[in-house]
């Protein structure tokens, strides 16, 4: 039962991927002209704009490139720059390593953090604290990210010189020296997420303490932080993994502007880069690795909320 | 004031404000104001002087607004219809402030071009001359005062948000209600595409399609609205679907009504409550994501005054310590704070106001 569900989901996850790089392959075939005349420009000569195009294969049909594509995808080879003539794998291989590292950071951080808080504001609802935890959720959520980037810079950076507001990386940095100089943008990212997961969180917790059996559980006696951890987290669970995969999705998108606000060398930053000068390979193999982590992400959220179902787990 | 002053003037007053509550026998005042004298203890001790004058600016502040919040409810409960007057009444004041900050925004959007003391690309003054008599907030980059382009932006900005929002919820919510009405291969097909537009980031859908196209603004209010449409179609399709099985639909389906009967007359007046907040969240989403996008230089192009334009143009005065990016920026987080609250106070009373 649980098995042919995962299975179902796998196949649907498999089949978005594949309409989804369709639609970023064939998004390019809209350029006025073709590629070859947008690279060139206008006053290219019919020469050079036919030599470009011999050299990028655009004399066969769209369908066939695609699969070339697709497949050079599926071995690793994301086409080559049409600036630099670089091989995008290249030049995105060390840059998606630091967005991750970047990603992973801020995770690490911002989901023990959320769910405890979550929790907590669960127990203690509609008192002052959750007051404050609302608002103070709400103004996080609202601003956008170089807002709270730019803030953050100005006090903990500039003002009291706490933390350095350029990302500068290096490879011989020390595991310490990176996280004390990613630790900005970082935070940037925690505040951001955590605010939305932890009013997920409280939602979920406080939709389950209507139930029958919470119920029991008060007028049993029991005190009500063991009413929650005991007896609604444990039901809380799918809607709680459901709301850290969306937010952790969540921070692929938001981690382009984090980029940019703190210099940091990451694909975000290289997708921006590559949007202005219309170099259109490298915007391709970006926005797949988006997409595909997003879908991804997602797809790991249904599962685990299968997974974690105990209706599902025991089937009567 | 010199610091230890200060720090004694706070904490003391702190102090006799948790007495004369305790007195007065308001205990949860007097809890909070208790956390609030330890918050202030810790910051005086750890933090030192500045740390603890610069929270008192932001009480200070967040007082003002409260206060500023309470006098505009009481206004807007003397101007209401009196069939409003109890909704109004119990809203809490988050509500009524994000109500006062959006006429305020209205206000300086419609009549811009009277309030504004200089015009959107006027240059009259040095680059980033600090702020004096003429200029409250001081120059730009390039000598324009900034008072003036924020109140501009606020047309702008905020102008196309609404227009792209307009767009995407009258597609998606137009499609919704179709899709529930008429069901079958429409649903499925409708359903489908909508699966696929959302599993792409919007941010990265939105770079993608722009990179390709260009940006001018027809096309960034298009491809908003094609990436927020389907937000909008699965709330709308939820919403009604669960309309669409009421006996009443099946009753005036019997009478031999038509579809846009159904949807106007059975259909809508019972999902509104949850179509407006949700207009609300998806104007946040839009006007987040269009200055996002102008902050990466692909939105409203210089020199029409726009927020996010206005923090990339000036983003690199921040290391010098200079606050001239924070103020569009803040100008954005006010807007999207403001409507987050009236729509929580929306979504709190259309859910039944569970606990």
């Amino acid at each position: 039962m649980i098995a042919a569900l995962v299975l179902k989901r796998l196949g649907l996850g498999l089949l978005t991927l594949l309409v989804v790089s369709l639609l970023i392959f064939f998004a390019v075939e809209l350029l006025p002209g073709d590629l070859a005349q947008a690279v060139l420009g206008q006053a290219a000569t019919e020469e050079t704009v036919a030599a470009m195009r011999e050299q990028l294969g655009l004399d066969r049909p769209a369908p066939a490139r695609y699969l070339d594509w697709l497949g050079g995808v599926l071995t690793g080879d994301l086409g080559t720059s049409l600036l630099s003539g670089e091989r995008v794998s290249t030049a995105i291989s060390q840059r998606l390593l630091n967005t991750l590292f970047l990603a992973s950071y801020a995770a690490i951080i911002a989901v023990p953090f959320a769910v405890i808080l979550g929790v907590f504001v669960a127990l203690y609802r509609n008192s002052i604290f959750d007051r404050v935890a609302n608002v103070a959720t709400l103004v996080s959520i609202s601003s956008p990210e170089f807002f709270l980037g730019y803030v953050l810079i100005l006090f903990l950076s500039v003002k009291t010189g706490a933390f350095p507001a350029i990302a500068t990386l290096r490879g011989d940095m020390s595991l310490i020296d990176l996280l004390y100089r990613t630790f900005l943008p970082a935070l940037t990212l925690v505040l951001v997420v955590t605010a939305h997961m932890m009013r997920m969180t409280r939602a979920a917790i406080i939709n389950l303490l209507a139930s029958p059996y919470i119920e029991m559980a008060r007028l049993k006696g029991m005190p009500p932080w063991k009413v929650i951890v005991k007896h609604a987290l444990p039901n809380a669970w799918a809607p709680i993994i459901n709301v850290i995969a969306l937010n952790l999705a969540y921070l692929v998108t938001g981690v382009v502007l984090v980029e940019v606000v703190f210099v940091y060398p990451g694909i975000g930053q290289l997708l921006v880069d590559a949007v202005a000068k219309r170099d259109f390979p490298v915007v391709q193999a970006c926005c797949l690795i988006f997409a595909a982590t997003f879908i991804l992400l997602n797809l790991a959220a249904d599962i685990g909320s299968i997974l974690t179902n105990p209706r599902l787990r025991h089937p009567k | 004031m010199s610091d230890p002053v200060f720090i004694a003037l706070c904490l003391g007053g702190l102090a006799a404000a948790v007495l004369v509550t305790w007195r007065m026998g308001q205990m949860s005042a007097m809890r909070t104001l208790i956390f609030c004298l330890i918050l202030a203890g810790l910051l005086a001790l750890f933090l030192g002087a500045p740390a603890l004058r610069f929270s008192a600016i932001v009480a200070g502040l967040v007082a003002i607004s409260a206060a500023a919040s309470w006098v505009f409810r009481a206004a807007l409960l003397m101007v209401a219809p009196t069939s409003m007057g109890p909704a109004l009444r119990a809203a809490p004041l988050t509500a009524a402030f994000g109500m006062l900050v959006i006429t305020i925004y209205a206000i300086a959007g419609i009549f811009a071009p009277l309030i504004a003391p200089f015009g959107e690309a006027e240059v009259i003054a040095g680059a980033f001359a600090p702020a004096d008599g003429t200029m409250i907030l001081g120059a730009d980059q390039l000598g324009r005062d900034m008072f003036s382009r924020i109140i501009f932006g606020a047309r702008n900005t905020v102008g196309l948000a609404l227009l792209a929002t307009t767009l995407a919820f009258l597609a998606g919510a137009a499609a919704g209600l179709f899709a529930a009405v008429r069901g079958g291969w429409i649903d499925q097909i409708l359903g489908r595409v909508v699966d696929v537009i959302m599993s792409v980031p919007s941010l990265v859908f939105a770079l993608l399609i722009l990179s390709i196209l260009g940006t001018n603004l027809t096309i960034i209010v298009i491809v908003i609205a094609v990436i927020y449409a389907p937000r909008v179609f699965r709330l709308t399709r939820a919403v009604a679907g669960g309309v669409v099985t009421m006996d009443y639909i099946e009753a005036a389906r019997l009478r031999g009504e038509g579809d846009w009967y159904l949807i106007r007359r059975e259909i809508l007046p019972n999902a509104s409550a949850p179509l407006v907040a949700e207009f609300g969240l998806e104007f946040c989403f839009v006007f987040l994501l269009i200055s996002g996008l102008s902050f990466l230089g692909l939105g409203i192009q210089p020199p029409t005054a726009d927020w996010g334009s206005m923090v990339r143009e000036s983003a690199t005065m921040i290391s010098f310590g200079i606050t001239t990016p924070l103020i569009p920026a803040g100008a954005i987080a006010l807007l999207t704070v403001a409507v987050n609250f009236v729509v929580d106070w929306m979504l709190y009373r259309s859910s039944g106001l569970k606990v």
